[in-house]
């Protein structure tokens, strides 16, 4: 349907030659917002539907007192669906240490929330199809589990700033979630509103750079330099996500373009991990609670964990 | 005339929530005082992990997100 769409726009109205470049990339454009944005606006909905029943105030009186393997799963499921806006991040930490949950499976919830979000997974699921995006999921999940131990191996607590052990969080009530279904449909639909109009930029400018790349890099010149078959390629990836920053969502349409040039699969995967969970903003934000010598084993535990799911994903496809 | 705090720490979406809630008030003709709290340890004080949370009148109404015109509506007619 949507590539219908694209063709329309791109070889009827504008006139443009199928198989040229300008062609190529309009239809390409043309086809991704349509599909992206229905793709966005049914899923947003859905998870707001959803999500009404949930806060990350609930996730903590879920989580504190449980054995720790439960908790950790219960961290990494809560932390795929339940939205934190990264400004959040400082609270939600000195929270989950407050409620006497273990620093690493707080870590898992950090890496959890913004590696697997909804958004990312089902315009994943629309461009890539199902098995790609349930690999990310599941190795998402992995890194989640994995990289939380690791921290707690490295004992943490010593490097979290003495004042957040300190601050006496209230039990004041929560106001209360809506609960009737029309009340859950106007979250979603405020959800949509909200979250579509934050990051439809994002999705377009991704769009448009995927649109450039895939109508005018050559596929020889992908080959050639970014193939992603030599080893270092994976490391170079997530290296060159830390500076990057975006939500998944905007960089979906980039590694579309680059999957359908040849780059390697486990490359642009950890490419886009890099981007949307390991980056510069965050680390600042956490360094108002934790000291550097933390998060810089956060950051390298991470960029590790993806380099090996890159090679994994390599290796497999 | 009603005491409102908006808890976070600077964010895009606290300031949006500030600028929403003096919006709607002066729309309502409604008298209030806004303050933007963003002391970590008053915020937790409150209960509040997700922010932008709204405070009115020391009860929290709501946390987590920009909240909706007809939500702040709400609050101020009450």
């Amino acid at each position: 349907m949507f590539e219908i769409l694209g063709n329309l726009v791109a070889y009827q109205w504008l006139g443009l030659a199928p198989g040229s470049r300008s062609g190529d990339a309009v239809q390409f454009f043309v086809m991704d917002v349509t599909k992206i944005f229905t793709l966005l606006v049914i899923v947003v909905y859905g998870m707001g539907l959803l999500r009404a029943l949930l806060s990350p105030e609930r996730v903590r009186d879920y989580v504190r007192g449980k054995p720790k393997s439960l908790a950790r799963a219960l961290a990494i499921l809560l932390g795929a669906v339940t939205p934190f806006c990264s400004c959040s991040s400082v609270p939600l930490f000195i929270g989950f240490v407050e409620a006497g949950i273990p620093l690493g499976v707080t870590f898992s919830f950090l890496i959890a929330s913004p590696m697997i979000n909804e958004v990312a997974a089902v315009v994943l699921l629309g461009v890539l199809g199902w098995k790609l995006t349930l690999l990310y999921i599941l190795a998402g999940m992995a890194v989640a589990w994995i990289g939380g131990m690791v921290m707690e191996w490295f004992r943490p607590e010593r490097w979290v700033e003495d004042y957040v052990w300190k601050i006496h969080m209230g039990e004041t009530r929560m106001p209360e979630l809506p609960r009737t279904l029309a009340e859950r449909h106007r979250y979603a639909l405020h959800e949509v509103r909200e979250i579509v109009g934050r990051i439809w930029r994002w999705v377009l400018a991704g769009i448009a750079v995927g649109a450039v790349f895939h109508g005018f890099v050559p596929e020889s010149w992908v080959a050639e330099h970014l193939s992603g078959d030599d080893w270092y390629s994976v490391p170079l990836a997530v290296l060159l996500g830390i500076p990057l920053y975006s939500n998944a969502t905007g960089v979906i349409p980039i590694a579309e373009a680059m999957l359908a040039k040849g780059v390697a699969l486990g490359t642009v995967l950890a490419l886009m991990m890099s981007i949307a969970a390991l980056s510069l903003p965050e680390m600042l934000i956490l360094r108002k609670v934790i000291r550097w010598p933390a998060l810089m084993r956060y950051a390298a535990v991470l960029a590790v964990a993806f380099t090996l799911v890159g090679w994994g994903f390599n290796v497999v496809s | 005339m009603k005491e409102i705090k908006v808890l976070g720490s600077g964010c895009a979406n606290c300031r949006t929530t500030m600028r929403l809630i003096e919006e709607v008030a002066r729309e309502k003709g409604v008298p209030v005082n806004i303050l933007k709290v963003d002391d970590i340890a008053e915020i937790m004080a409150h209960g509040v992990m997700s922010t932008p949370g709204v405070v009115i009148d020391g009860k929290v109404v709501h946390a987590g997100g920009v909240p909706a015109r007809e939500k702040i509506s709400e609050w101020l007619e009450a």
